[in-house]
């Protein structure tokens, strides 16, 4: 269990005064049994038009091989910034990666959207493998990836 | 020092390097199955255009197309709700196998690179690398001072098989293994971010909105071939902000899905090509015939650190053990060793030991740490000096001639005894150099050098009386190096001859002991040996062996020597008293330089007296019937023709193709010698066509071998010594 104030990473992108209320929300990611090396999960927000917002977590070490989260990267240009201090290890086959974040009232109900990319060593680039809006009703239903990801689900 | 920095890191990653060879030769077959499952690429010039259409008619779902430099083609899709990917056949665009890489392959992958420990294992494995680059270098070293110097570095080696192996391994694998450890370092430096990246793909323009250009309508996808094509990624469906994102060899950017054209692009950085060229040359993935010969070179791994350890075991247990030292300023006799392996090491302390025994007080110390000054009480310096390679000091006798040189104070008596062997070159040559410095600078001799060969007991012992003699107090020196055990072996059969002529001698046959597997595979009992090979017998009273020359094969069934009594003999006359049915005890010692080379150049066989045993036995052996000629002298034929039969059995059946004999105790009074120098033209033939001499007998037989056929060799511009450089001319002397 890892407890950040992610809060800031997405101050940058969403300068609003409903910043300041924000409450605790846990991201569960279960990996499919997809017989590679761990995988590398990029976490991050757009807006109903898919403008990106901000990153949330970053589940791999190694800035090399960032441009195969091909949409975060296109989005940040692997800019380093965007997630300072959000990075982890990437997460093995079958193993489920949880995360729990401070995130703004203000991400939910209001069409943002929240993306995840995926990538394993010689395998598929899988951008955009789960893209589920962010919403109050939404939270704790589990939604499966394409490739990579068996579920993946958000709880307040 | 230097050998420290090969021994130290060897030993201590012996296991580590052993590991990563042998899975970085198991990967290496994986690039080239690739490139062999890879149909070959019918259509020359085939764009990405012709072939990402052909593949999206397949797959109209397709996502992304991937090119390995193997050539094989990915292409990876999503289909109602499901992933597919494939190896596809080019023409068709169809799939034709699973894309997944094996799991074999990326278990041992992951093993090779970090043994599943992440981060921590890479720098193991990285430390690993470090360990063989600094083996390869000081191994590089090590080799050239053993065979005595670069020009030589691929000369024909000698000494135990196990120092032979490591070394001969390492001349062929070491440019691989330098090749394998660099590349890695440098792959784990860019793992880590300590080498440059390339500019990686340009930042993500405006596109037009619009979509569904046709492929063939993008000059970009129009214009690249199929064999520089990287990746060629789809836009996401269904959204027009989305572009399409190519990576060739030159470099990678996006093309717009509505106009078709190159919208942004990133030329490939020189970092970058750097990298890849590393990858291929470490992995071998598009260069899969260099990946398989590093793999073969990385198989010789797990060998040298085998024979690397047994090197390390077998020298510390030849390491003497010291008992009562004295110091430098108390002895009366100063003793210094310089030694390479640490065999000589061995006779010191034997030396000490009898010595102390004597009542002497004896100081041991090594050559590098002679200092004159010190020794107020000493009434001689005794050194043992090795030669390495080919008149190398050895490594513990650094320095040692210059500080003989230097000083003034007393000159103490020195007495030195060389160590080598005689199928070297520079036979004991560091003795020699000593001994030129010592009298350069005026140190007095006690006595004149004297040399002891191949770690010769009998040589050390006899020496010891020399040496006992001058210094006043009886020295019976009995050093026994590595010992193997010895086995009773049971006289069959004795044939005998030369009583007439006073020189009594015979061929004595032993049955050999049934040897059990395990005892093979313990290296236990007798072990296997050809005629050529030495029998140490273990005289009744005397712990010190006797070599004799085996006359047969284990082949054969039987051991078989020549025995003449020596007046005094001990071994010979217990020998010869033998009766079939009577023991003794017995073991072997290789001596794989006295035999016939593979082949089917002729072969030059001398003997004289009991030499003729092994000469016989490799007659015996040669039922290829190559030609061998021998020339053989003894003191009667009626008397001491030893196997007279035989010899002209064989020569009948093919297996000698001439024999050519002298007698001594003739009205001729002739000597194989002479027997040699009126054949001379036809042995200068042999030669000429190749052929291999082969002596044995005594010391003066052999000599006067040697004078022989030097003149015979003259016209030829060869000598003795250019042929037993070449390996072409052995001798068993004794």
């Amino acid at each position: 269990m890892k407890t950040l104030l992610a809060a800031l990473a997405l101050s940058t992108a969403l300068v609003m005064p409903e910043l300041a209320l924000a409450r605790p929300v846990t991201l569960t990611t279960t990996m499919n049994a997809y017989g590679g090396n761990p995988a590398y999960l990029a976490l991050y927000v757009t807006d109903a038009q898919g403008a990106y917002l901000g990153s949330l977590w970053m589940a791999g070490g190694r800035s090399q091989y960032y441009q195969h989260l091909s949409d975060w990267y296109q989005a940040t240009g692997g800019n380093p910034s965007e997630i300072n201090g959000i990075t982890g290890a990437s997460v093995g086959s079958g193993r489920s990666l949880t995360v729990t974040l401070d995130l703004a009232d203000a991400l939910f109900d209001a069409g943002y959207v929240l993306h995840i990319d995926a990538a394993s060593e010689e395998m598929r680039n899988s951008p955009n493998e789960i893209a589920v809006p962010l919403t109050t009703a939404g939270a704790g239903q589990a939604t499966p990836g394409r490739r990579y990801i068996a579920a993946f689900a958000y709880a307040m | 020092m230097l050998r420290s920095l090969h021994r130290w890191p060897g030993l201590i990653a012996a296991l580590l390097l052993v590991v990563l060879a042998l899975s970085g030769a198991a990967l290496s077959v994986f690039p080239a199955i690739e490139s062999v499952r890879t149909p070959a690429q019918a259509e020359e010039g085939l764009s990405v255009a012709t072939l990402a259409a052909r593949i999206r008619t397949v797959y109209p779902g397709v996502e992304q197309i991937r090119r390995a430099p193997s050539g094989a083609i990915t292409a990876y899709w999503f289909e109602s709700g499901t992933p597919g990917a494939a190896v596809i056949d080019t023409t068709t665009g169809a799939g034709v196998s699973g894309a997944d890489a094996s799991v074999v392959e990326r278990w041992l992958k992951n093993l090779h690179r970090s043994l599943f420990l992440d981060d921590t294992g890479r720098f193991v494995t990285a430390a690993g690398a470090g360990a063989m680059l600094l083996l390869s270098f000081s191994g590089m070293v090590l080799v050239a001072r053993r065979t005595g110097g670069w020009r030589r570095v691929l000369a024909r080696l000698k000494g135990p098989l196990p120092g032979r192996l490591h070394v001969q391994i390492a001349r062929i694998s070491v440019a691989g293994l330098l090749l394998s450890s660099l590349t890695a370092l440098w792959m784990t430096a860019s793992t880590f971010g300590f080498v440059p990246e390339g500019a990686g793909p340009p930042p993500m323009p405006a596109v037009s909105g619009q979509t569904g250009v046709p492929l063939s309508d993008m000059p970009a996808l129009r214009d690249t071939p199929v064999s520089a094509l990287r990746d060629l990624t789809f836009p996401t469906p269904d959204d027009p902000t989305d572009a399409y994102t190519l990576k060739t060899a030159a470099g990678e950017g996006y093309l717009d899905q509505g106009t078709g054209q190159l919208v942004a692009w990133n030329d490939t950085g020189g970092w970058e090509k750097v990298n890849e060229t590393i990858y291929m040359l470490h992995t071998g993935r598009g260069a899969s015939v260099l990946g398989l010969i590093l793999g073969l070179m990385a198989l010789g791994v797990p060998v040298m650190a085998g024979t690397g350890v047994w090197m390390w075991l077998a020298g510390r247990r030849g390491r003497p053990r010291l008992r009562g030292n004295v110091a430098a300023g108390q002895a009366d006799t100063i003793l210094l060793v310089g030694s390479e392996s640490g065999s000589t090491g061995g006779f010191a302390a034997t030396l000490q030991a009898a010595l102390t025994a004597a009542g002497q007080r004896v100081h041991v110390a090594p050559m590098q740490a002679f200092a004159p000054a010190r020794y107020g009480r000493a009434k001689r310096i005794v050194v043992l000096a090795a030669t390495y390679g080919d008149g190398a000091p050895p490594a513990s006798a650094r320095g040692f001639l210059d500080r003989l040189a230097a000083g003034s104070h007393d000159r103490i008596p020195l007495v030195v005894l060389g160590f080598g062997d005689r199928s070297f070159r520079a036979f004991c040559a560091y003795a020699h150099d000593v001994v030129t410095a010592a009298t350069a600078s005026g140190w007095p001799l006690l006595l004149p050098l004297d040399t002891v060969d191949r770690q010769s007991p009998q040589d050390f012992a006899r020496w010891g009386r020399e040496f006992g003699a001058v210094v006043g107090v009886p020295l019976e020196l009995n050093h026994q190096p590595a010992m193997p055990a010895s086995v009773a072996l049971t006289l069959i059969s004795r044939r005998d001859y030369g009583a007439e002529v006073q020189a009594p001698t015979a061929i004595l046959r032993f049955a050999l002991p049934r040897r059990p597997l395990w005892r093979h595979l313990t290296g236990r009992g007798l072990a296997g040996f050809a005629a050529g090979d030495l029998l140490g017998v273990l005289p009744e009273g005397s712990p010190i062996p006797r070599f004799y020359s085996l006359a047969s094969a284990r082949r054969d069934g039987f051991a078989e020597i020549c025995v003449s009594r020596y007046p005094g003999g001990l071994c010979s006359g217990q020998l010869l008293d033998l009766t079939p049915g009577d023991a003794v005890r017995a073991f072997i010692r290789r001596n794989a330089d006295f035999r016939p080379k593979r082949g089917r150049a002729p072969v030059i066989l001398i003997g004289a007296g009991t030499g003729i045993g092994p000469l016989a036995g490799f007659a015996r052996a040669n039922a290829a019937h190559r030609p061998m000629h021998l020339w053989f002298g003894a003191r009667h034929a009626d008397s001491d023709l030893l196997y007279g039969d035989e010899l002209a059995a064989w020569q009948t059946d093919g297996r000698l193709a001439s024999v050519s004999t002298a007698f001594s105790r003739t009205a001729k009074r002739a000597y194989v010698q002479d027997a040699l120098r009126l054949d001379s033209a036809r042995i200068a033939q042999l030669i000429a066509d190749g052929a291999q001499v082969l002596v044995c007998g005594g010391r003066d037989m052999a000599a006067g071998v040697a004078d022989a056929l030097t003149d015979i060799l003259a016209p030829q511009g060869l000598t003795p010594a250019m042929l037993k450089a070449r390996g072409r001319y052995g001798e068993d002397v004794y």
